[in-house]
């Protein structure tokens, strides 16, 4: 068969425009490298839904980043994102004039709900700031998002509506004929009318197959320390420090679930899948954040983690069709997370006007999101367990997890310990796994009715048990 | 309403209901999340436990079946898969799969939910995040319950006694153990687990080192192990490489106590437990035994805890809360923390358990007040490794302080 | 006349012990400050001994096991050799001896988990 259109890169992006797509009367499939989706840079970014103040105005960065916070803010519901208003500032040291700047390019933007608050006002709000801030620019529009919980949503709505997401399909090469492409995988071959690069770090390495080579994807590398959920509430808003011509500089912010998340730096890699943490990065990184906030306790550090951000040299997203039919959504590097679902609804508007397609009549706009008894009232939460007993039984004891949840994730999809991991948290707790990723192996060997060797940390290779 | 509610089926737990049964309760309930009772030491299956209580050396599972059978003669109900998710003084809130969500009243609790291993992440290992990196309790649970051999090339973090056991252990199921690394310059480990898990099999001791890299996209690649200076920062130039495809971590104990939290209870600092006095109370009824209160060295010490923390609970049960006066016991130099914090003043005999800071050799433990010394007990060695006990064999009537003096 | 280096492993102090041996005793130790340091060298050098815990495969679950008594140091790995080999067909319970005289050493191998 011919698709409509196939998208490669299972991430963020590559899931929100299959999604945006497969409420078309489009056929579409997304062929992702690895077993699952939101395996990259995806994974591991700092979770936020930025207002937009910080892209440069007139660029599509300026423009899909406010578009696609509030797009998310109205797709959480209905897609059952995890996402809250959190609220954002921008903290000043005595660089008032500089906030006002970035107000004013806020304003450009298009960015609602912004003020410049002052000393007091930012303490009321925030008492862990650093107290030798003098004011600071409020975001009220700002979210904390949980990545994953994004990019399952968008896959599996996308899945509802038809998209078929094909796993471990690594792209080796792409051919223009006629009016189609035959895309070559590593084991498979696909042929599409049109085909867009969501390849995220490989994007560059995606177009050069088939279009002229425009541009490279350099990789810049954030790396994160997370704190245990005993520090929750050490800040409620996201703080970030004024930015850098290295980004958006270091911020600290409560994640969805109640973590202290502080990172990132911004380090060049020369290897594209150099996702190491170094000591000197993270040290750093610490040392930075307690300009905001000088009270962190470094002490309940539960992981530390980097993420590979895909940066190009015009500093802007490219998205453009440099061959007919041939789409790139390449450089989304922040606010890519925020974009997504801007990018998806951008690309996928042009794209079906160059298929000539229409709207579905009936699309499926809503996804139900894996249950969550810990965070029930107890009717509720009784009702579940008693319809499925499998949901009273604990698994993962440091974020109550229940067997019910870690079974559903494997259902749809989570079938490594990561997969199940980014779905429903098991292992995502201050013991990091300790106790629960045996059971979790089990549940997985179990429920895909294969042998406890098989089952894998997450890629081909990565066996808990050799 | 229930008399007591015991929360952990573990060591601790099992003690403690069995004292508290002896000391006149009979409604009684023990609440532990696995399927089994036991805890931890069901997945120890090496021997030296015991030595004190049995005059014996048992294994784990054989020195938990003591327990356990001790348990069921006395009937003491005992919910298992049953987890505690709330926690108010006199209310425990629990969920499992036949009762759902279920409060339920008590007149005292005791908290015996032991202790969880430190995770990478907490030590900020930098490198890539493989498969083949686990916590030394996690693959002795693979290894000893389930049967999988997690590894075939291993180094170790940490010379605590889970990390040489598994030293141990894993040898004799055929892997290759390539070296044990401690950050300090002595083992946190027992003498005889170095001599019999290490030396044994020629594996290498390496003090004052650390790792410092993790190679390996999908599976453990390799580990670089460099030496420490003497404030622990690695010492460049001295990075050793070795070929591996499992790293396991022994880097420390940390008391449980998300549950005291939610109860309202304050907790120590330094030992990660709630504070309490000399009947192991915590305040309103609740009380603390084992690896929840404080890492203990040896299960035997444990048990003897439990069982005083059990009878302590069925005493207040019964007679109901009495305003007390306390007395406060300090740490001095080498002194990390003691166990209680506070004795109701006028008690005797009270057993004082704490830890040192550091090897202390031809040292004495002095316990005075006022700057008048009450005890004086010469040590021939103390380890940071190993639990101190001093008896009190005096009134305490005034604040004491607790401090290592060097000869 | 040969010297043996060990280190005492009975208490936190790790004396660092010589043993002086001819004819296969021990003649003299050095290095102990106590008398249990010298009958741990005693012991050590002429005729050290092990106990073994592992697990064999049981009905269902993982049984575990040791030897009783103590056997050789020297018989380890020939203990864990049959213990490889061994597989439980029925249930058994803690005290049940597993191996009769495992690896020629005159000790048992014993459950020491029901099963």
């Amino acid at each position: 068969m011919i698709y409509d259109s196939i998208v490669i890169g299972g991430g963020v992006v590559g899931a929100s425009i299959a999604r945006y797509l497969s409420l078309y009367d489009i056929s579409v499939a997304l062929l992702e490298k690895n077993s699952d989706l939101c395996t990259g840079t995806s994974k591991a970014n700092s979770g936020i839904a930025h207002a937009g103040y910080d892209p440069i105005p007139g660029t599509l960065k300026a423009k899909l980043n406010v578009r696609g916070n509030q797009l998310l803010r109205e797709l959480a519901p209905q897609l059952g994102i995890d996402l809250k208003n959190n609220m954002a500032m921008v903290l000043s040291f005595n660089r008032d004039d500089e906030l006002k700047m970035l107000y004013e390019r806020g304003l450009k933007n298009g960015v609602s709900g912004m003020r410049i608050i002052s000393h007091d006002e930012v303490l009321a709000l925030e008492p862990n700031i650093n107290s030798e801030v003098t004011a600071a620019l409020l975001l009220t529009t700002s979210c904390i998002v949980c990545p994953f919980s994004l990019t399952y949503a968008m896959g599996e709505n996308a899945e509802a509506n038809g998209a078929k997401l094909l796993m471990e399909q690594e792209v080796i090469d792409i051919k223009k004929c006629d009016n189609y492409f035959i895309i070559k995988t590593k084991c498979d071959e696909f042929k599409a009318l049109t085909v867009i690069n969501a390849a995220g770090v490989f994007a560059d390495k995606i177009n050069d197959m088939v279009a002229p080579h425009t541009f490279d994807i350099k990789v810049k590398s954030g790396e994160y320390v997370l704190l245990d959920r005993s520090e929750g509430g050490l800040v409620n808003s996201t703080i970030f420090q004024l930015p850098t011509k290295e980004g958006k500089g270091v911020l600290v912010t409560p994640t969805y679930h109640n973590n202290i998340l502080v990172g990132p730096d911004s380090v060049l890699r020369d290897d594209r899948n150099d996702n190491a943490t170094y000591a000197d990065g993270l040290e750093k990184v610490m040392e930075s954040a307690k300009k905001s906030v000088s009270n962190i306790n470094y002490r309940s550090i539960i992981t530390s983690f980097a993420g590979l951000r895909a940066s190009t040299a015009s500093g802007d997203f490219i998205i453009n069709e440099p061959v007919d039919g041939f789409f790139n959504a390449a450089g989304i590097d922040s606010p890519g997370l925020t974009s997504a679902p801007a990018i998806g609804e951008y690309i996928s508007d042009i794209v079906s006007k160059h298929l000539g397609r229409k709207k579905k009549a009936n699309p499926i706009l809503n996804r139900e999101a894996i249950a969550r008894p810990s965070v029930l009232n107890r009717d509720e939460r009784n009702a579940l367990i008693q319809k499925d007993p499998r949901y009273g039984n604990i698994i993962c004891r440091c974020e109550e997890i229940s067997e019910g949840e870690i079974v559903e994730a494997i259902k749809r999809g989570g079938t490594t310990l990561d997969g199940v991991k980014r779905r429903v948290r098991a292992g995502m707790g201050r013991c990091q796994g300790g106790f629960c990723s045996v059971k979790v192996l089990e549940l997985i060997a179990r429920e895909c009715g294969c042998r406890m060797e098989d089952v894998r940390k997450n890629e081909k290779g990565s066996e808990v048990i050799l | 309403m229930k008399e007591v509610v015991i929360i952990g089926g573990g060591a601790a737990g099992l003690a403690a209901a069995i004292a508290c049964y002896d000391a006149g309760l009979k409604d009684i309930l023990v609440i532990e999340r696995s399927q089994f009772l036991g805890g931890i030491l069901n997945q120890c299956i090496h021997n030296g436990f015991g030595l004190h209580t049995f005059k014996e050396e048992l294994t784990g599972p054989e020195y938990a079946s003591r327990f356990i059978k001790e348990v069921e003669r006395r009937e003491i109900k005992a919910l298992t898969s049953s987890m505690v998710i709330d926690l108010e003084p006199h209310r425990v809130t629990y969920v499992n799969s036949t009762e759902g969500v279920n409060t339920i009243e008590t007149k005292a609790i005791i908290l015996a939910m032991g202790c969880r291993e430190r995770p990478r992440g907490a030590l900020n290992i930098p490198g890539f995040r493989p498969a083949g990196i686990f916590s030394a309790g996690t693959a002795q649970r693979l290894m000893n319950i389930e049967g999988y051999l997690v590894g075939k090339r291993v180094v170790i973090l940490g010379s605590g006694d889970i990390g040489l056991i598994m030293a141990r252990r894993m040898t004799l199921e055929g892997a290759k153990v390539l070296a044990v690394a401690e950050l300090m310059p002595y083992s946190g480990g027992l003498k005889r687990n170095i001599v019999q898990c290490l030396d044994d099999f020629n594996i290498p001791l390496l003090l004052s080192h650390t790792v410092v890299n993790i190679e390996g996209k999908e599976r453990v690649e390799a580990v670089t192990i460099a030496k420490v200076d003497s404030s622990r920062k690695p010492i460049k130039g001295t990075e050793k490489r070795f070929e591996c495809d499992t790293l396991l971590l022994s880097v420390g104990l940390l008391p449980e106590n998300e549950l005291s939290k939610k109860a309202g209870l304050t907790l120590s600092p330094v030992t990660g437990g709630p504070i309490v006095d000399n009947s192991f109370s915590a305040g309103d009824g609740i009380f603390a035994c084992g690896n929840v209160l404080h890492v203990h060295d040896l299960v035997d010490y444990v048990s003897e805890e439990a069982a005083l923390a059990g009878s302590q609970a069925a005493k207040y049960v019964k007679e109901g809360f009495k305003e007390k006066e306390y007395i406060k016991v300090s740490t001095g130099f080498g002194v990390r923390y003691t166990v209680p914090q506070y004795i109701q003043k006028g008690c005797e005999d009270v057993m004082l358990r704490f830890r040192v800071t550091d090897i202390f050799k031809g040292s004495s433990i002095v316990i005075s007040s006022k700057g008048n010394v009450l005890k004086k007990i010469k040590r021939q060695v103390m380890s940071p490794g190993e639990m101190e006990s001093v008896k009190l064999n005096f009134k305490a009537d005034e604040d004491i302080l607790v401090e290592v003096v060097n000869e | 006349m040969s010297n043996v280096e060990l280190t005492c492993i009975n208490c936190p102090l790790g004396c660092q012990l010589t043993a002086t041996v001819e004819n296969g005793a021990v003649i003299k130790v050095s290095g102990n400050n106590c008398i249990r340091g010298e009958r741990y060298a005693k012991n050590e050098v002429v005729a050290p001994k092990r106990t073994v815990t592992s697990t064999v495969k049981g009905v269902g679950c993982r049984v575990c096991v040791k030897t009783v008594p103590e056997i050789p140091k020297e018989k380890i790995f020939a203990c864990m050799e049959e213990i490889h080999k061994t597989e439980i067909t029925s249930h058994v319970h803690i005290g049940d001896v597993i191996i009769k005289n495992i690896a020629g050493t005159g000790s048992d191998l014993v459950a020491t988990s029901e099963g």
